[in-house]
C-alpha cells in the first residue's frame, strides 16, 4: 500500500483538515500529492541556474557528525542554499521516503536499506557508494573485562552487548561472528548502535561490538579494540537524490560534495574509510 | 424562550464539536491501525515464539510492578494526605516527578543507580545482586515510571474520603493500625483499584527506561512494546499486529476493572 492511497481517503483529509492541523496533513502528505500547499512556501524556486533554496537530507544516525560538516561546508561554498538534516536509522529513514516524507538526498548506512528505496524507485539516480565502516570492540575506559581479541567475547562471564539481528549493526556481528566462529552469548541485543555505546560507555557492559567510527566519535568514554576478522564485513554506505526532491539541482549538488575530495576528507578525518 | 428561573442544566451545544473531534483523534489512528492489520497472518505472527515470549514477559513484569507499586505506594499516599510535615509539597513533587518526566531519562538515572558503575551498584553487587541486563531491571523500571500513577490517584481518594470514619474509629478506642486496615483503606478500596490498574497499565506500556536501563533480550528483558519496535525494523506487520495485542491486552484490563469498581 502507497502513502497516497491512505492520504487520499476523504474521511481522513476531512478530518484532518476540519482538526485544524494543516500543519500535520502536509508533513503526512506533502511528499507523495504534492497538492497540499505549505511544504512549497519555505523553498525558493529553483529554476535559476545558480544554486539557491533548501533541501533536506535523509541519513543515516552515523553520519551526524561528518554531514553536519560537510553541508555547512556546502552553504558557505553555495550561499544562498540552505542543508537540513534529519538524521535516524537508516531503515526508519526509508520508512518515512516510502511514506511521502519530503527529502531531497538519502544517505544510508547500508546497502539493503538503499536497495528498498531504489526498488520502489524512489531514487532520482543510481546510488553512489562514498564511504565504508568496519566493525571495532569497544570496551569501557580501563577494560575491566581485559577483552583482547574477538574470541574474548565469547568467553563465560564477559558480559557483551550487541545490536538486534534485526538492525544492521546486528546483522554485521552475527557475519563477524561466523567469519572468526567464535560464538558470542549477548546479555543485551540492543536497537542501535547508540544503545550498545550507551551500555559499554557507562560501565554495565563489558564489552560492545559497534562501528569503527563510532569508537573515534565517543571520545574517551570507551576504548578500541580492532580485530582481523572485521575484514569480514565492510558496510557500505550509499547516497542518493530522490525523485521527490523539489530541488534538484541543490540536491545534486549536495551529493556531489560528500562525493568530492573535500568531502571525502571530512568522512576520513572520522574514521570512515574510502568506498570499497 | 420562556423567562422561567427553571436553572436549565446541561452542556452547551458547541462544546460537542471540539469534543468530538478530540475524540476523533484518539480513536482514529487505532482505526488506521486496524485497517493495517494482515488479518490472515495474524495468528501465526502473534503466536510467534519471540512474541509470545514477549507478551508473557510484559505480563509478568508488569504484575510484579504493580505489587510494588501498592506495597511502597499506598504508605506513600497515607503519609502525603493524612499527615504535614516541612517539606512535603516539595516532596510530593518529587515523587510525582516520573509522571512527567520522559521514560528516557528515568532510564538513565536509574541506570546512575542501580547500574554496576551507579550508586548503589557496588553494594548490590557486594550483596550478590546484579541489577544489570535481568528482568529485575525491568520491574525496576516499570516500578519508577507507574509509582506515581497510584500514588496520585490513593491521594486524591485519601483527601475526597475525608477522616470522619477514622476519627469515630480512634474515639471508640481503635489502634492507628487497626483504623488503617479496618477504616481507611475499605473506604478507598475503588480509589487504589483504579490507581493499581493504571499503574498496571503504565508498567505494560513502559519503553524508554526499560529499553536505557534494562537491555533487549528475548524472554529476559524484551518486553512487548520493545518486540514491536523491534520488529518494526524487519517486519512491520507484526510489529502492528503485536501493537494491536497491547491494545486489547490494555482495553481488557480497564474494562474489566470499571466494572468491578462500579460493582464495588
Amino acid at each position: 500500500m502507497t502513502s497516497r492511497s491512505r492520504c487520499g481517503r476523504p474521511a481522513v483529509l476531512a478530518l484532518v483538515a476540519a482538526a485544524s492541523t494543516v500543519a500535520l496533513g502536509t508533513a503526512a502528505c506533502g511528499g507523495s500529492t504534492g497538492s497540499a500547499g505549505g511544504t512549497t512556501s519555505s523553498r525558493s524556486s529553483s529554476s535559476s541556474l545558480g544554486l539557491s533554496g533548501s533541501i533536506t537530507v535523509f541519513a543515516a544516525a552515523s553520519l551526524k557528525r561528518t554531514f553536519t560538516r560537510i553541508g555547512a561546508d556546502f552553504e558557505k561554498a553555495h550561499p544562498g542554499t540552505t542543508v537540513t538534516f534529519s538524521f535516524a536509522g537508516s531503515s526508519d529513514l526509508v520508512a518515512q521516503i516510502q511514506q511521502g516524507a519530503p527529502a531531497d538526498v538519502f544517505a544510508s548506512a547500508d546497502t539493503e536499506n538503499m536497495d528498498k528505496a531504489t526498488a520502489e524507485s524512489l531514487t532520482a539516480a543510481t546510488p553512489v557508494v562514498f564511504a565504508s565502516n568496519t566493525l571495532e570492540i569497544a570496551v569501557p575506559p580501563g577494560n575491566p573485562a581485559k577483552v583482547a581479541s574477538l574470541a574474548d567475547l565469547g568467553r563465560p562471564g564477559v558480559k557483551v552487548v550487541l545490536c538486534a539481528p534485526a538492525v544492521p549493526c546486528g546483522a554485521a556481528a552475527a557475519k563477524v561472528e561466523q567469519a572468526a566462529g567464535v560464538d558470542i552469548k549477548p546479555v543485551s541485543e540492543e536497537q542501535s548502535v547508540t544503545d550498545v555505546l550507551g551500555k559499554v560507555s557507562a560501565g554495565e557492559a563489558d564489552a560492545g561490538l559497534v562501528y569503527v567510527t563510532d569508537v573515534k566519535g565517543a571520545g574517551d568514554s570507551v576504548q578500541g579494540i580492532t580485530f582481523p576478522q572485521s575484514s569480514a564485513v565492510v558496510n557500505s554506505y550509499p547516497v542518493a537524490s530522490l525523485k521527490s526532491s523539489r530541488n534538484k539541482a541543490v540536491a545534486d549538488a549536495f551529493v556531489a560534495a560528500v562525493t568530492s575530495s573535500a568531502g571525502q576528507q571530512v568522512l576520513a578525518a572520522a574514521g570512515f574509510a574510502e568506498a570499497p | 424562550m420562556s423567562r422561567t428561573h427553571r436553572p436549565r442544566l446541561g452542556v452547551p451545544g458547541w462544546v460537542f464539536v471540539p469534543a468530538v473531534l478530540g475524540a476523533a483523534f484518539v480513536v482514529l489512528p487505532l482505526l488506521a491501525m486496524l485497517t493495517r492489520v494482515d488479518w490472515t497472518q495474524f495468528p501465526q505472527l502473534v503466536t510467534s515464539d519471540s512474541s509470545r515470549a514477549a507478551l508473557l514477559l510484559s505480563l509478568r513484569t508488569s504484575a510484579a510492578s504493580t505489587v510494588l507499586c501498592v506495597a511502597f505506594g499506598v504508605p506513600m499516599a497515607v503519609v502525603l494526605a493524612r499527615t504535614q510535615f516541612r517539606g512535603q509539597s516539595v516532596l510530593r513533587s518529587l515523587v510525582l516527578l516520573p509522571l512527567v518526566l520522559p521514560p528516557v531519562v528515568g532510564g538513565i538515572a536509574l541506570l546512575y543507580t542501580f547500574g554496576r558503575r551507579g550508586l548503589l551498584g557496588h553494594t548490590l553487587e557486594v550483596l550478590g545482586l546484579q541489577v544489570a541486563f535481568s528482568t529485575a531491571a525491568v520491574v525496576l523500571a516499570q516500578t519508577f515510571v507507574a509509582l506515581p500513577f497510584l500514588v496520585v490517584s490513593l491521594e486524591g481518594a485519601l483527601r475526597t474520603g475525608g477522616q470522619r470514619y477514622e476519627e469515630v474509629a480512634a474515639t471508640l478506642g481503635a489502634r492507628p493500625t487497626t483504623v488503617f486496615l479496618r477504616v481507611t483503606l475499605p473506604l478507598v478500596l475503588p480509589g487504589l483499584a483504579s490507581g493499581a490498574v493504571l499503574a498496571f497499565a503504565r508498567a505494560l506500556g513502559e519503553f524508554g527506561a526499560t529499553i536505557t536501563f534494562a537491555g533487549s533480550l528475548q524472554g529476559v528483558t524484551r518486553t512487548l512494546p520493545l518486540e514491536i519496535y523491534l520488529q518494526r525494523e524487519t517486519d512491520p506487520q507484526a510489529a502492528v499486529a503485536l501493537s494491536l495485542v497491547l491494545v486489547v491486552v490494555a482495553t481488557v484490563v480497564i474494562t474489566v476493572t470499571r466494572r468491578s469498581r462500579s460493582a464495588l
